[in-house]
């Protein structure tokens, strides 16, 4: 019967895309459209599919990828971050002008990027709590005052070049041929899931963005828990700043321009809700690669850049429709 | 000694005096119904007990000890469960997710390791609590927010009864309610008073007040107007204390 085998067949999918959702914590979908376009890719171009290409990817993922799990965290609690940007370039300047200019030795420069960032994000989150001013305002603030103090910081607004070799290493090293970035992605993005899909934080952090109230009526420190998740972001933004300075080998006040919205698209296409109370770190990887392996490809066909910028548009809102046909389903069924 | 002993409470928003010095004591294993018009100030009264509103004046002891200053969490802990009318769920995550919101049991690989949530657990004593309360849930793996009306107010109650509690209030817990799931409602607030619980029922349905409590307070204007037992007094009299014409 071949209406029986329909529903059969649907529903085995249903199943499917449960488990992925629930256990995997990646949507099967996400993973479906990475893979095809691999494939595609793969029968594009010859260059796609060797290791050092694979690297170049990976390589070229990791300072959005780290602020993209960061907007994870944050979306999944129900607020915004809108500062990321601009923290990551007030971090790098600030690692740069610690070892360069005040010539420091090399870890400070590492001590002073995440330092940096944490300090940012603890005050957006001193503020979003304590004034109950809207989270879009104080991190739009943020944004601008960060960008503004790291111009102010480096000398005549210029980058800060010469950087310790230690720290250079960071962003240009490769141990065991794996980019020393891609590793620090790598474990970075390990330990936030743990984080969210396993810990009581993570649990927590869902909770609230999903119904602040409830939370708080079970007895959850809400203030607390945003302080906490902001400062992280903020720590995020600060070592993506020290990645990327250190693989430019230069503290550029004017680095991660509107790398903000870029992270959030990551973390969308990945899964996570805008709204809050639903968000997975593998998920937001998956989203990052999505858009790191379209503008590969894109670039290995020799595609004009202004046309990236119109397909990962379209696949940040092809994701968001994927997913509210989802959940329109399960509203009938 | 009374289980919760409410002596001389106060509390305003801005100019608005919403409780004028309320005292109330309730015992274990009684079912006490509080009714009063809107804004009478039941659900703030409530909310001052289970600490989401700090009061201005007055104290609050439950089981012999002071509450003051006690936050919600803590106040959980010592065993004060409140059902919130708006039920107070997670709607994106899922029945067990919600039963241990706040209070998630952890595992330890090595026992050093940073702590596991346990969904296996969870999930587990999910299932034996609603199996306890008699209710059909169609699976404990789907976001609440898919469920009815009555399968969300049995998780509320699951979520209030897990951990427990020595006293539960609950807030219109039937007024969303199909009729036939009105009368499991009512048939746990029995269970649990037989259990020992002591359960405060704030609810606009005097039917079921009528039917399930122990003794009626009214709340008049951020006072207490009257205390009545339930077995000698009448709606009429109830309905006359709740419209100040007594």
């Amino acid at each position: 019967m071949p209406a029986g085998n329909i529903a059969i067949g649907w529903q085995s999918w249903r199943d499917l895309q449960f488990f992925f959702d629930r256990r995997i914590h990646v949507r099967l979908e996400s993973l479906i459209v990475l893979a095809i376009l691999c494939l595609i890719l793969t029968a594009l171009s010859p260059f796609f599919l060797s290791v050092s290409n694979i690297l170049n990817i990976l390589l070229a993922t990791t300072t959005i990828g780290v602020l993209a799990i960061g907007a994870t965290l944050i979306l999944s609690s129900g607020g915004l971050d809108l500062s990321v940007g601009s923290v990551l370039g007030l971090s790098g300047t600030a690692g740069a002008y610690l070892c360069v200019v005040l010539d420091l030795p090399w870890f400070m420069a590492v001590f002073g990027a995440l330092g940096a960032g944490a300090l940012a994000g603890y005050i957006n989150g001193l503020l979003i709590t304590r004034t109950r001013i809207p989270a879009f305002i104080v991190t739009l603030g943020m944004l601008g005052i960060a960008r503004g103090v790291a111009l102010i910081i480096a000398p005549n607004g210029g980058a800060i070049y010469g950087l310790p070799e230690a720290v250079v290493y960071l962003g240009q090293g490769r141990p065991a041929g794996i980019p020393a970035p891609v590793i620090m992605l790598i474990l970075v993005a390990l330990a936030a899931h743990y984080l969210l899909a396993y810990s009581r934080f993570g649990r927590h952090t869902l909770a609230i963005g999903d119904n602040e109230g409830a939370a708080r009526a079970t007895g959850i420190p809400v203030e607390r828990l945003r302080r906490k998740l902001y400062t992280l972001s903020g720590f995020l933004a600060g070592l993506a700043g020290l990645i990327f300075m250190a693989r430019v080998n230069a503290g550029d006040p004017t680095a991660g321009y509107t790398y903000e919205l870029t992270a959030i698209t990551a973390a969308i296409i990945g899964g996570t809700s805008l709204f809050g109370g639903k968000g997975s770190i593998l998920g937001t990887m998956v989203g990052a690669l999505i858009m790191g392996v379209l503008q590969n490809g894109l670039n290995l066909l020799a595609v004009q850049s202004y046309y990236q910028q119109i397909a990962i548009g379209a696949v940040l809102i092809l994701a968001v429709y994927i997913d509210q046909l989802q959940s329109q389903k399960e509203r009938k069924a | 000694m009374s289980l919760l002993e409410i002596d001389g409470i106060t509390k305003s928003f801005g100019a608005v005096q919403v409780l004028n010095g309320v005292h109330l004591s309730v015992d274990a294993g009684t079912v006490t119904g509080l009714v009063g018009d809107n804004g009478a100030g039941k659900s703030t009264l409530m909310k001052t007990i289970t600490g989401i509103y700090s009061a201005d004046g007055g104290t609050i002891r439950f089981a012999g000890e002071d509450l003051n200053g006690a936050s919600p969490g803590e106040r959980r802990r010592r065993g004060i469960e409140m059902i919130y009318q708006d039920l107070a769920l997670a709607r994106q995550q899922d029945v067990a997710e919600n039963i241990f919101l706040g209070r998630e049991p952890v595992k330890r690989a090595f026992g050093f390791l940073p702590g596991f949530v346990d969904k296996a657990r969870m999930d587990a004593d999910a299932l034996k609590m609603i199996a306890r309360l008699g209710a059909r849930i169609p699976s404990i793996h789907r976001p609440v927010g898919m469920f009815s009306g009555g399968q969300q107010q049995t998780i509320a109650i699951a979520r209030a009864l897990t951990f427990n509690p020595k006293l539960v209030i609950m807030d219109e817990p039937t007024a969303a309610l199909a009729v036939r799931e009105v009368e499991s409602v009512l048939k746990l607030i029995r269970q649990m008073r037989d259990e020992g619980i002591a359960v405060i029922l704030i609810s606009h349905r005097l039917n079921d007040v009528f039917e399930v409590t122990d003794r009626i307070v009214v709340l008049r204007q951020g006072r207490i107007e009257a205390d009545l037992k339930t077995q000698s007094t009448q709606m009429r009299v109830v309905v006359e204390y709740i419209v100040g014409a007594h």
